[in-house]
């Protein structure tokens, strides 16, 4: 099947990397060449200082792709919701 | 029987225990996690993903039960501002034997810490706020535990 539309994903952002950000979610465009998450955080980074600024240290950062945790290397194919946000600290 | 619950009111422990003990098991465990004052904290906020929370929480009974012999499980987290002495979470474990009730409802808990997206900040009577951060040791005790 191939797109018409750019691909597209909608990220939603917690804790502190949600108040650094400013925004608790929104709808990213990235070029077909993205096929990862640690190559679309890389792609956010080249587009807004912004995102430099709160995605400096990866290793404080956690993912999860349709609510499932997973790794800078998961692949984001279909997936609808990406979640990026700070190790859980609950119980 | 597992029931997993994100709420932000407060839960009646003894009623939760007690709907356990209903199942006939011989031996019910729960423990309840509540926010600790150190003299200078007045809340914690509790923040979570609510479309992957109960989720998560669910993932984590069902590995227990998949570990131990259990007739039931209750996990109830809360979640909004929480002061000093206010309950945060329960978790209830009920099976036959001691044993099995005691290290599910420890397996829950050490779980609970690491793979349920929830995020706590600090809130000080001086009205500043840090968010919490991760510790080494719910790291390393959720590990302790074979898959």
């Amino acid at each position: 099947m191939t797109k018409e539309m750019p691909n597209q994903i909608n990220i939603v952002y917690f804790a502190w990397v949600k108040e650094r950000l400013g925004r608790d979610q929104e709808v990213i465009e990235f070029p077909e060449l993205v096929e990862n998450i640690g190559q679309l955080v890389e792609h956010l980074q080249n587009c807004d200082p912004a995102y430099r600024n709160v995605f400096t240290d990866l290793k404080k950062l956690r993912f999860a792709l349709d609510q499932d945790f997973v790794g800078l290397d998961a692949a984001l194919r279909d997936a609808e919701e990406l979640a990026i946000f700070p190790p859980v600290t609950g119980g | 029987m597992i029931k997993v619950s994100v709420i932000e009111s407060d839960f009646d422990a003894g009623s939760e225990i007690k709907n356990l003990l209903a199942l006939g098991g011989g031996a019910v465990t729960s423990f309840i996690g509540q926010v600790r004052g150190d003299g200078t904290l007045d809340a914690l906020e509790l923040e979570h993903y609510p479309a992957m929370t109960e989720k998560a929480l669910r993932k984590i009974a069902d590995k227990a039960l998949g570990k131990w012999d259990l007739h039931g499980i209750t996990i109830i987290h809360r979640v909004g501002r929480l002061r000093v002495g206010e309950q945060i979470v329960l978790a209830c474990t009920c099976s036959d034997h001691r044993q099995a009730s005691i290290e599910a409802c420890s397996y829950i808990m050490d779980q609970l810490k690491t793979v349920a997206p929830f995020w706590k900040k600090e809130i000080r009577q001086d009205g500043s706020e840090s968010w919490v951060e991760e510790r080494q040791s719910d790291l390393d005790a959720a590990k302790g535990w074979k898959n």
